[in-house]
This record gives C-alpha cells, structure tokens and sequence, in this order.
C-alpha cells in the first residue's frame, strides 16, 4: 500500500470510535428534521449540503418555529464561528496544498475529523501524505453521517436511549484530549475552558463554547510565557 | 425565505469559516504569538465540549453520586490517563455507565 492510502486508512481508523457516538445523532437529526416539516429530500441534503450537527440541529428546531430565513442563517453562522480555530489550528499543516485540497479538506473539517487529525500532525509533524488523514477521517465521518441521516429518516430513532450510546462521543473527546494535557499551562487551558464552558452553557448558539475556548487559549498562552520568562 | 436557500448560504457560510483560515494562512505573516497560542486550541475546545456533557443535566449543574456520566467519565478520564488507548476508554466509560445505571 502507498504512502497516502495508508495515512488515508489511518485517519478512516482514527475516526471510528467517533462514529460509533456520532451515528445515533445522525439518526435523532434525521427523525428530527422530518417532524419539523422538512421534506425527505431537503432533511438528506442538509446533511451534505451544511454538514454540521449542532448548526442543523438548531435549523430544524428554527424552522419548526417558524423563525424567518435570516435569522436561521446567521444562527448558522455564529453556532460554526469554532470551525475558525480549527481551520487557523490545521492551517500550518495544509499550507503547501494546491487549492482543490484546501477546498475538500475544508468542506470536511468537522468538530470529529479536527479532533484525532491535530493530535496525529502534532505527534507526527508534518509528512508528505499527512493530508490523506485529514481526508481519511474527514470522509469516514461524512459517510457515517449521510448514512445515519437516512436511516434517522426512514426508520426515526431505532436505537433506544437506554442504550446511552451518544455517550461515547463525550468518552472520545476525553480520550483524545487526556494525552494533551502534558504540562501545567495544558492542563489549566482545559480546566479553565471546562469551567467557562459549564457558566456559559445557557448562551445562545452555542457562544459559550468559542468564549470557553478562548479563554482556554488564552490562559494556557500566558502560563506559558510566564513559565518560559522564569527559566 | 426557502428552507434550500437557507441550506446553501448555511452551506455557503459554513464552508468559508471552515476554510478561511487555511486559505489565508501564508498569506501573511503569523506572529509567533498566535503559533504558539494554536497549541492551545485542542485542550480548551475539547474539555469546552466534555465538560458540559458531564457536569450538566438539563442545562443545570448536576453534582452528585446519581450523576452516572460524571462518574463514568472520572473512570475513563482515570483509564486515559494510565493507558493511552483511545477504544479501552471508551470501552471503560460505557461499561462504567453501564454498570452504575443497573446498580444504581
């Protein structure tokens, strides 16, 4: 096998533990979307056309009430703002990628294809294939997510929430974000962005995350400034 | 306006946050600063997601030994922190789940 189907198979590998918590989602918006009105066709589409869970999650529960196009959009637009910081945090690593990789890599940037990807190129370093990856995870979740939706549209939610399956997104994320904490301004970027996050939760549009992540951001830069003046 | 329309600007302005900064990165001089502050960027957005999931039930602070998921995510933080493995932590945090919702 060559150099970028196997960064391309590693990245689908990466991913799976997150499809396994991302599939009931996909199911829940697909049964969602049609109770809120939309048709078979549309709810399918947005899967592809915005592809994004939490910004069409709210879409459907917008258009259920009524709420005028604008207004939907522009819900969109400030619920994806933390898909920036992902794309300034991949952006050292796909610079020297012709445009038409830019422009697919970036259609999959996902909050689930970020998260294993900038673990890997930041254990790895940069590679001549490390973009098939990025590819690789982005295209297992796009897949899993068109799936899921379909199945959400014509079975509704088949998998019972006993089953608490959705909690294996959460799980993931600690999984990944647990090797990260290696030294005193990491582990305060994650506790304080935690925290933010909790006061800030019943914010609109999901803003306390961005706000919780900058803080983050900027708690972990300025321990590590005062860290690096003190040696 | 057309619930297709509102998808593709949706799709449209989605893809630009996506984008904009890959795009523009080379374009111009990053400071040092803003380099080093991207490190920064997984722990504070993941623990920005995780943290909410665990701690919070229906949108309140939900502190207390009925709180399954904080429980079940203290082990798999635990299970993390000594193995590194990605699948044993989410094996951990399920079985956790799992047996806290029976026996209690």
């Amino acid at each position: 096998m060559n150099a970028s189907m196997k960064n391309f198979w590693a990245g689908v590998r990466a991913e799976i533990p997150l499809l396994i918590g991302v599939f009931p989602f996909g199911m829940i918006y697909g049964a969602l979307a049609l109770n809120a009105g939309l048709s078979k066709l549309a709810s399918q589409m947005m899967s592809s056309i915005v592809f994004a869970g939490s910004a069409q999650f709210i879409t459907t529960q917008l258009v259920s009430e009524a709420t005028p196009g604008l207004v939907i959009v522009l819900t969109i637009a400030v619920v994806n703002l933390r898909h920036m910081l992902y794309s300034a945090s991949l952006a050292p690593y796909l610079a020297s990628l012709s445009t038409r990789w830019k422009v697919l890599l970036s259609y999959l940037l996902t909050d689930e294809a970020y998260a294993p990807t900038i673990l890997q190129y930041e254990k790895e370093g940069l590679t001549p294939f490390s973009h098939w990856f990025l590819l690789g995870a982005g295209f297992a979740l796009w897949f899993n997510w068109q799936v899921s939706t379909a199945l959400g549209i014509f079975l509704g939610t088949a998998i019972p929430d006993s089953w608490s399956l959705d909690f294996a997104l959460p799980l993931t994320f600690i999984a990944m974000v647990v090797p990260t904490l290696k030294n005193r301004p990491a582990i305060a970027a994650a506790l304080s962005a935690g925290v933010v996050a909790l006061v800030t939760y019943s914010l609109p549009y999901r803003v306390g995350l961005i706000l919780a992540a900058l803080v983050g951001i900027g708690v972990g830069t300025v321990l590590e400034r005062k860290s690096d003046s003190r040696l | 306006m057309n619930i297709w329309l509102v998808m593709l600007f949706g799709g449209l302005i989605t893809f630009a946050m996506r984008s904009s900064l890959i795009y523009l990165f080379g374009k111009f001089h990053v400071p040092e600063t803003m380099r080093n502050a991207l490190h920064y960027v997984p722990p504070a957005v993941l623990s920005a997601i995780i943290f909410p999931e665990l701690f919070l039930h229906e949108e309140k602070l939900y502190l207390s030994l009925d709180n399954h998921r904080l429980l079940a995510g203290l082990v798999s933080i635990l299970v993390a922190w000594w193995s590194k493995n990605i699948l044993l932590t989410i094996i951990a945090g399920m079985v956790a789940l799992f047996v806290l919702q029976i026996l209690l």
